[in-house]
C-alpha cells in the first residue's frame, strides 16, 4: 500500500506563490519592495537627469564658503565670516538646546497635568481637562504665534525703561522683563571662586549620599530618618561659609539699559521663551494624557493595597503607583519627545534661528542649493529623533518589569 | 522646513515635467494664463485690494506681460512667494516670470541659473526709525535690534555694514516684510531695514508716518527688476522687450491716453514701429503686431504705472530720483525699438 505523501512536503511550483498561504504574503512583500525600489531609483535618476539638462549638480562646496550673515543666538563662536558650516552648527546647538529645555519643561508640566487631572477635586481636575482639550486641540504653530504676539505686547519694550519717569521699571534693579528677552544678573567669577564651587559640588555629593544612607536605613531596619532639613543645611550652609571665608569671590553683574538694549547680564531671548513655552504647553497636553493613561492602567487594588498598610496619599503616588506607571508612560512619551524636537523647526515663526532657520533658511536663500540643503536637513533630523529614542529606550530597558 | 522640502520635492517633480516642456511662451499661450511670481504683500507694489485684485507697480508688469502675449491683462495666476521660495518656484516652472522686487546679483543671475531681463526699479538698502529715537545717522545704530527679512540681499548688506563700521546689532530675522512691519511697529526691534522703496511703503503704512523717519544711508545697490529661467531666450526676450515697451513708451510721450491718436499714425518711426503700425517686431518676438498697444494699455506706460502705484501722489510718495527717464537724468533706459 502506499502512503499519502505529506502536504508539506509536496513539490514545490510556482503557482504556490500565489496560491499557498505560506508563500503568498512574502510574494506580495518582495513585489511592493521591487516596486519601492523601482520608484526611488527612478526618482533620483529623474532628478540628476533633469540637474544635468539645467547644467546643475549636487554639490556641498558651498558648505566651506564665508555665510555673510548674522546670527543673533549664538551658543559657539560665530561671525558673519565663518562659514556656512559654522552657520549650520550654530543652528544644530539652537534647535538642541530649544528641544533639550523645551523636553524638561513639557515632561514637569505634563506630569502635573495628568495627575491633578485625577484628582478628587473635581475644579482641578476640571480645569486640568480643559487645559488639555485646549492645548492639544489647537495647532502648535498657532499656539507659537500667540505665545510670542503675547509676550511682545504685554511686555514692555526697552524703550519703556527710559526717561525720569519711566513706564516700566525693573525688578529688585536685577531683573529686567521686556518684549525682546528676560535680563537676569550674570555671577562673576573673580579669583578664589574656584573654593565656592568645589564646596558647593561636595555638599552637593553629601546630599546625595545622605539621602541613600537614610533609605538603605529605612528598608533594612524600617527606622526613617528625616532627609528634608539636613539636605537643605547642607546645600547652603557650606558654601555660604566658604563664599564670606574666601572674601565674597563671586560678584554680580547686572543689565543695565545701555543704547538701545539692555546690556551686560543673562539675556533670554524672547524667541527662545516664547518659543520653548509654546512647544512644551502644546507637548504637556499629551503628555499630560500619557501619565493619566499610565496611572489608570494601574489596578486600583494597588491604591487601596498601599492605603490599606496605612501609607499617605503621597507616599502611595510616589513609592507605588508612578514607578509601575512609568512602564507605561515611558513608551509613548518618546514619541512626544521626538514629536517636540520636530517642530522646533517651526522655530522660524518667531525668528529663532534653528538649523531650519539658518542651514534651511538663509543658507538655503544665499546658495540656492535646495536639494542639497534638504537632505542634509533630513539627515540632521533623522540622526536627532534616533539618538533621543536610543537613549529613551536604554531609560526604559532599566525601568521593565525585569522578568527572571 | 514647511515650504522648502514641498518645493524641494516639487523641484524634483517640476524638473521632470520640464524637461518635456515646450518654450514657455507656448505654454503660456496654451495655458491662456501667465503664471506670475509676486511678493506676499507690499503696499504700492503688489498688494490686493479691497476687492481681491491685484495691484501695484510688480503687479503692472505681470499685466503688461499677459496683455502683450493674451491680449487680456486680467489673463494672470498671481502666484504670492516669500523670499524664500521665489526662485525654487520659478525654476521648478510653478510660475512663468518672477516680479518680485528681487534684486538683480551675479550669483543669482549666474550660479541661480536665473534670467534678469531689465531693471525696473533702482533701490538702495535704508533703515526706518522711529522719530523719539533722536537718531539721525546709521553709524549711530550700535546696539540695536534691526528687523530684517531672511533670504535677501539686504540681509547680506546689513552684516557687511556693520562689520566695516566695527558697530553691533541684533538682527531679528522675519519671513515676511508684513511680519517685519508688525515687529517693528510693537517695537520688538528699533530699526526696520530693508530696500529704501520698501521702507516707503511701510512708513505710508504707519499709523501716524510723520513719526518714523528713513535714515540718509543708502547702504547698497539694488537694481530690482523682473526674471525668468535660464535657457529660454525667447521667453526671456518676450518680458525684456515688453518691460522695455513700457519704459520706450514714457520717452516717447506714448500714455495709455494718447495711445488710439497715436495708433492712427505719427510722424515718428519708432513710435509706429512700438505700436506695430510699421515693421514687423512684434512677428519676430512670435506675438500680434499690437503687442505693445495691449502691454501699454494694461496699466499705462512706464511713468503712469509709477505714479500711479508709487509717485509722490500715493501715500509712498517715492520721487523719481534714479528711476527717470535718462532724458530727466535718471537710469531708466530702454534700446531702441528697431
Amino acid at each position: 500500500m502506499v502512503l499519502p505523501t505529506d502536504p508539506s512536503a509536496a513539490k514545490f511550483t510556482f503557482s504556490m506563490l500565489i496560491n499557498d498561504k505560506r508563500y503568498r504574503g512574502y510574494t506580495f512583500q518582495f513585489t511592493a519592495l521591487i516596486i519601492l525600489i523601482f520608484a526611488m531609483a527612478y526618482l533620483g535618476w529623474n532628478l540628476t537627469q533633469n540637474l544635468t539638462a539645467k547644467g546643475l549638480n549636487i554639490s556641498y562646496q558651498f558648505l566651506k564658503v564665508p555665510a555673510g550673515y548674522d546670527i543673533n543666538q549664538r551658543l559657539i563662536e560665530y561671525t558673519s565670516q565663518s562659514t556656512h558650516l559654522r552657520a549650520s552648527m550654530v543652528g544644530v546647538l539652537n534647535t538642541l538646546l530649544v528641544a533639550f529645555l523645551g523636553c524638561i519643561m513639557a515632561t514637569v508640566i505634563g506630569v502635573f497635568a495628568g495627575i491633578l487631572r485625577l484628582s478628587n477635586n473635581w475644579i482641578v481636575a476640571k480645569l486640568m481637562a480643559i487645559y488639555v482639550e485646549v492645548f492639544r486641540n489647537v495647532p502648535v504653530l498657532i499656539w507659537i504665534l500667540i505665545v510670542s504676539g503675547i509676550f511682545i505686547v504685554a511686555l514692555p519694550q526697552p524703550r519703556s525703561f527710559r526717561g525720569e519717569n519711566p513706564e516700566a521699571t525693573m525688578l529688585w534693579d536685577a531683573f529686567a522683563f521686556t518684549g525682546r528677552g528676560i535680563y537676569a544678573p550674570k555671577p562673576i567669577f573673580n579669583e578664589g571662586s574656584s573654593f565656592v564651587i568645589v564646596t558647593f559640588l561636595l555638599s552637593l555629593a553629601a546630599i546625595f549620599a545622605y539621602r541613600r544612607y537614610a533609605r538603605n536605613k529605612l528598608y533594612a531596619e524600617g527606622v526613617p530618618l528625616p532627609t528634608r532639613w539636613p539636605s537643605i543645611t547642607l546645600f547652603f550652609i557650606p558654601a555660604i561659609i566658604v563664599f564670606f571665608a574666601a572674601g565674597s569671590p563671586i560678584g554680580m553683574e547686572y543689565p543695565e539699559l545701555k543704547g538701545f538694549n539692555f546690556k551686560g547680564g543673562i539675556w533670554a531671548r524672547g524667541s527662545l521663551i516664547a518659543l520653548c513655552f509654546a512647544l512644551s504647553i502644546y507637548t504637556g497636553a499629551f503628555i499630560a494624557e500619557n501619565v493619566r493613561a499610565g496611572i489608570q492602567a494601574i489596578s486600583k487594588g494597588q491604591t487601596e493595597a498601599a492605603a490599606a498598610l496605612g501609607m499617605r496619599p503621597s507616599f502611595v503616588m510616589n513609592l507605588v503607583i508612578l514607578p509601575q506607571a512609568l512602564r507605561v508612560i515611558i513608551p509613548p512619551l518618546i514619541s512626544q519627545y521626538l514629536n517636540l524636537t520636530k517642530n522646533s523647526s517651526l522655530a522660524i515663526a518667531v525668528g529663532y534661528m534653528d538649523i531650519t532657520g539658518t542651514l534651511g533658511g538663509i543658507t538655503l536663500n544665499q546658495t540656492g542649493r535646495a536639494i542639497e540643503i534638504v537632505l542634509l536637513l533630513m539627515l540632521f533630523y533623522l540622526i536627532i529623533s534616533l539618538s533621543i529614542s536610543a537613549v529613551m529606550n536604554v531609560y526604559n530597558n532599566s525601568i521593565k518589569l525585569k522578568e527572571r | 522646513m514647511k515650504y522648502s522640502v514641498i518645493l524641494g520635492t516639487m523641484t524634483a517633480a517640476g524638473l521632470a515635467a520640464g524637461a518635456a516642456m515646450a518654450g514657455t511662451l507656448d505654454d503660456v499661450q496654451a495655458r491662456g494664463k501667465l503664471n506670475c511670481g509676486v511678493s506676499t504683500g507690499l503696499t504700492g507694489f503688489a498688494e490686493p485690494d479691497a476687492s481681491g485684485v491685484w495691484q501695484g507697480f510688480d503687479i503692472g508688469v505681470c499685466r503688461a506681460v499677459a496683455a502683450a502675449v493674451l491680449g487680456d491683462p486680467m489673463a494672470v495666476e498671481f502666484v504670492p512667494l516669500t523670499t524664500k521660495v521665489r526662485f525654487t518656484a520659478l525654476n521648478s516652472g510653478e510660475i512663468d516670470m518672477l516680479a518680485r522686487n528681487t534684486t538683480w546679483t551675479f550669483q543669482r543671475d549666474v550660479e541661480l541659473k536665473l534670467e534678469f531681463v531689465g531693471v525696473n526699479y533702482y533701490d538702495g538698502q535704508g533703515f526706518l526709525v522711529p522719530k523719539a529715537l533722536g537718531v539721525s545717522s546709521a553709524t549711530e545704530l550700535d546696539g540695536a535690534s534691526i528687523c530684517i527679512q531672511t533670504g535677501t540681499t539686504t540681509e547680506l548688506n546689513l552684516a557687511d555694514f556693520f562689520r566695516v563700521n566695527n558697530i553691533s546689532y541684533e538682527p531679528i530675522p522675519v519671513e515676511t516684510g508684513n511680519e517685519a512691519k508688525q515687529q517693528y511697529f510693537a517695537g520688538a526691534c528699533d530699526v526696520y531695514t530693508t530696500d529704501a522703496s520698501a521702507l516707503a511703503s511701510a512708513r505710508a503704512a504707519a499709523a501716524d508716518p510723520n513719526t518714523h523717519v528713513v535714515l540718509p544711508e543708502i547702504i547698497s545697490k539694488e537694481p530690482l527688476g523682473p526674471l525668468v529661467r535660464h535657457g529660454d531666450n525667447e521667453w526671456g526676450d518676450v518680458v525684456r522687450w515688453t518691460l522695455n515697451a513700457l519704459i520706450s513708451a514714457e520717452e516717447l510721450g506714448v500714455t495709455s491716453g494718447n495711445m488710439a491718436e497715436m495708433v492712427k499714425g505719427t510722424n515718428n518711426p519708432e513710435i509706429n514701429r512700438l505700436l506695430g503700425t510699421e515693421g514687423t517686431l512684434g512677428e519676430w518676438l512670435g506675438l500680434s503686431a499690437d503687442w505693445a498697444q495691449h502691454a501699454i494699455a494694461a496699466g499705462g506706460n512706464y511713468g503712469e504705472l509709477f505714479e500711479n502705484n508709487i509717485g509722490v501722489n500715493t501715500p509712498l510718495g517715492i520721487s523719481r530720483g534714479l528711476n527717470a527717464q535718462w532724458t530727466d537724468g535718471g537710469l531708466i533706459y530702454s534700446p531702441p525699438f528697431r
